[in-house]
């Protein structure tokens, strides 16, 4: 477990001055240090005394808990210690473990190939101020501010095996049999896939829209006069500009992918193709199951992965600082 | 004066330091929070029952209690199965006196670990009126009584009465006639068996009830407390007969909520169902709801016959620490009362009275038939996520029996990790 660097300066630290004035009035600059001091104390102490007891000692909290067997009834004492036995067992005989990693996986795959690649290319395109692009831009963008029930329930209309609007059409055009869009353990999680896709698009759309307004247009015009072709402009001129955007655009895809849950949870709770690991966090923790123990080493487990993302990201912005 | 170096100004530090007494309140909140009332004559109560029928029905038996005892009783009514996934913290935390919940392993479970209080003074005063196994169903490992059961929502394999008329089917009564009558649905171009289980929790009932049909009773309820090997020729012998009836089944059911397959039934499409009483809600009231019949899942082996029923049983307990024992208890007895019963059954159409003396004479033919199997019945099952370890039930065996649904060829190999998997919740 990786302790955080620096949360805080201890909170009676004094302000740092980069110039050090000769006090002229003794008096009043100390009343103004001491008020200087406790402000900054405020200022620092109550974010860090936050973050550290809202992120960092329940996420100690559950990294104990890992080790243990605990169904959350009753006090500190009926927590039995059983060493790495969730680990293994997580490893070693759990069905769903297995395949939520993959699953986790490859919707991490997916949401960089083609939503991010998408909203790319429709920022691209609404940037160019083509007529009715406000529309697009809402009816693209609609999908991220649905609330998570409605755009599960749209998406078992489309789905449903027997009642479905996608079946219905595929009876249509085709004599096959109804496909089992959400029991098929082979392809469910590709049709959620796309639904998750639905939302990501827009999202991505957006961000690379705010970047692209921000580029420089003396340097398109610089490539148009240079020969380049839009193609040519955007791959070799605008695309790099971009760069403190694409950095938010992978942060955000990677939190996206590694927090997946709401659909699959809506869906089928999680199960049958569906697995993903918060699903397992959640339905091991909270809920019945209450198995506070075991749920507990899943999420220590997904905390390793997303901190392996969370050094590469820090330690990418922080050389970005220092350049 | 001179220029003060920018500080945050007075007011804003308050604010702030407000705000954070504001977070530390919400952080704080419990997610149910029990509405505690300090006067004396007030009894809370927690409710799960949240359909409107429900509703309606638990309003009527507390306003009974109300006009004859003087105390008043304040109704919480939550989410069933949002409920159910908070209750361990919920009783841990500031409880109503009398909370509504399941017979059966559930009840044991907060007896043994003191969540629950001892209602065996109130079961007194009701000797006789309930069977012994429902009284076996409320009590706690130390022999004491929990719960005060009030109602029930038994399982039978439903069908149309019109349909069955229409084509000359008889209710089967053994495997061989089961499986005849799905091959001549079939042939006569329905689904023999209706199945949806996205949920997961619905795949319980058929594995509950050839488990029954095969094994009885008892190895089904030590099979479930942890006492069996799931990789026994006895488990895989049931996995073997789902597996024969799994072609006259709904096919894809793992796509297919339990509402749509209910549809499935209501519309004609499908033959059969295996369900709880709780699919009268599915049904119009009137016409179709008078059409809907049933019979007793067929027997599989002679020797152990088809008398057993798959019956939740629903009813209410006290929490650890009442503030007013009396008062509460009262409320108990009266849930206990032949005519509070009456009164919620009549109202809640899936519910049936236990008590033994309850007046049957109103009930339709259908609530007159399920009412027999119960009393008739050789033993009372609460279905597997009320006679197994929560956490056995959910987490281990809704993927298990998914994953026979969708490859059914597989079953050594399953029952193996089932068994793997219990030893490891079990601790044995």
């Amino acid at each position: 477990m990786a302790t955080p660097g620096t949360t805080a300066a201890p909170p009676s630290a004094p302000p740092a001055r980069d110039r050090e004035r000769p006090p002229r009035r003794g008096r009043t600059s100390l009343r103004h240090g001491r008020r200087d001091r406790i402000s900054l104390a405020l200022m620092l102490g109550v974010p860090a005394f936050l973050v550290i007891g809202l992120v960092w000692l329940p996420a100690a909290a559950t990294v104990l808990l890992s080790f243990t067997r605990w169904d959350g009834i009753g006090g500190l004492d009926t927590i039995e210690w059983v060493g790495a036995q969730n680990y293994t067992d997580a490893f070693t005989l759990y069905p769903p473990f297995e395949p939520a990693l993959r699953n986790n996986f490859v919707w991490l795959v997916f949401l960089f190939a083609v939503p991010t690649v998408l909203g790319m290319l429709f920022a691209v395109l609404l940037d160019r101020e083509l007529r009715g692009g406000p529309l697009y831009q809402s009816v693209f963008y609609l999908p991220v501010v649905l609330s998570l029930a409605l755009t599960g329930f749209i998406w078992q209309l489309i789905y449903s095996s027997d009642q479905g609007l996608l079946n219905a059409f595929l009876a249509l055009v085709s004599d096959r049999p109804a496909v089992d869009w959400f029991g098929d353990p082979d392809i469910n999680l590709y049709a959620v896939l796309v639904a998750a896709g639905w939302k990501h698009t827009g999202y991505i759309m957006l961000l690379y829209l705010a970047g692209l307004k921000a580029v420089d247009p003396s340097l398109r015009e610089a490539a148009a006069i240079d020969g380049a072709g839009p193609v040519r402009t955007f791959t070799s001129v605008v695309f790099p500009a971009l760069l403190p955007i694409n950095v938010v655009v992978v942060v955000v895809t990677v939190i996206d992918a590694l927090r997946a849950f709401d659909l699959v949870w809506i869906i089928n709770r999680g199960r049958n193709g569906l697995e993903l690991i918060s699903a397992l966090v959640t339905s091991n923790v909270i809920g019945e199951a209450s198995r506070v123990g075991f749920g507990s080493a899943l999420a220590v487990i997904m905390l390793a992965f997303s901190l392996v993302f969370i050094a590469i990201y820090v330690s990418t912005v922080l050389r970005g600082a220092q350049r | 004066m001179h220029p003060r170096p920018p500080a945050p100004p007075g007011p804003a530090r308050r604010t702030l330091l407000r705000g954070l007494a504001g977070a530390g309140t919400l952080a704080a909140l419990p997610a149910l929070a029990g509405c505690s009332s300090t006067d004396p004559n007030t009894v809370t109560l927690t409710s799960n029952r949240a359909n409107a029928a429900q509703r309606a029905a638990m309003q009527d038996i507390v306003g009974l209690f109300e006009e004859r005892s003087g105390h008043s009783v304040e109704i919480n009514t939550f989410d069933s199965t949002s409920f159910q996934e908070s209750i361990n913290n919920y009783l841990q935390g500031t409880p109503d006196d009398v909370i509504a919940w399941f017979a059966g392993y559930r009840t044991r479970f907060f007896a043994e670990r003191g969540l629950i209080s001892d209602v065996s003074a109130v079961w007194e005063e009701l000797d006789g009126a309930f069977t012994d196994q429902v009284r076996d169903l409320c009590s706690g490992p130390d022999g004491k009584q929990y719960m005060i059961p009030d109602s029930t929502a038994p399982w039978a394999v439903f069908h149309r009465r019109s349909l069955f008329e229409e084509n000359g089917y008889e209710a089967p009564t053994t495997r061989a006639e089961f499986v005849e009558l799905c091959e001549r649905m079939r042939r006569d171009g329905l689904e023999p068996i209706a199945s949806g289980v996205r949920e997961g929790w619905p795949a319980m009932g058929m594995f509950d009830h050839l488990n029954l049909r095969l094994n009885g009773p008892e190895f089904h309820l030590e099979l479930l407390d942890g006492l069996h090997s799931w990789d026994s020729p006895e488990v895989r012998a049931v996995f073997g007969a789902w597996a024969e009836l799994l072609p006259h089944h709904q096919a894809d059911p793992l796509g297919r909520g339990i509402n749509e397959a209910q549809t499935a039934l209501v519309r004609r499409e499908a033959g059969m169902m295996l369900c709880g009483m709780f699919l009268t809600h599915v049904f119009p009231e009137g016409e179709d709801l008078d059409d809907l019949d049933c019979f007793p899942f067929p027997e599989f082996d002679s020797e152990i016959g088809a008398d057993v029923v798959e019956a939740p049983i629903d009813g209410f307990m006290a929490s650890g620490t009442l503030r007013n024992p009396e008062a509460a208890h009262a409320l108990l007895a009266h849930f206990g009362t032949r005519e509070a019963e009456e009164v919620y059954t009549a109202v809640d159409p899936q519910a049936l009275p236990l008590r033994l003396d309850a007046d049957t004479s109103a009930f339709s033919p259908l609530e007159a038939k399920v009412n027999d199997m119960v009393v008739n019945a050789g033993a009372l099952t609460q279905y597997m996520d009320r006679d197994s370890r929560p956490d056995f039930a959910s987490i281990v065996m809704i993927p298990a029996l998914q994953r026979f649904l969708s490859r059914p060829d597989d079953i050594a190999d399953l029952t193996a990790s089932i068994q793997r998997q219990k030893l490891s919740i079990f601790g044995q």
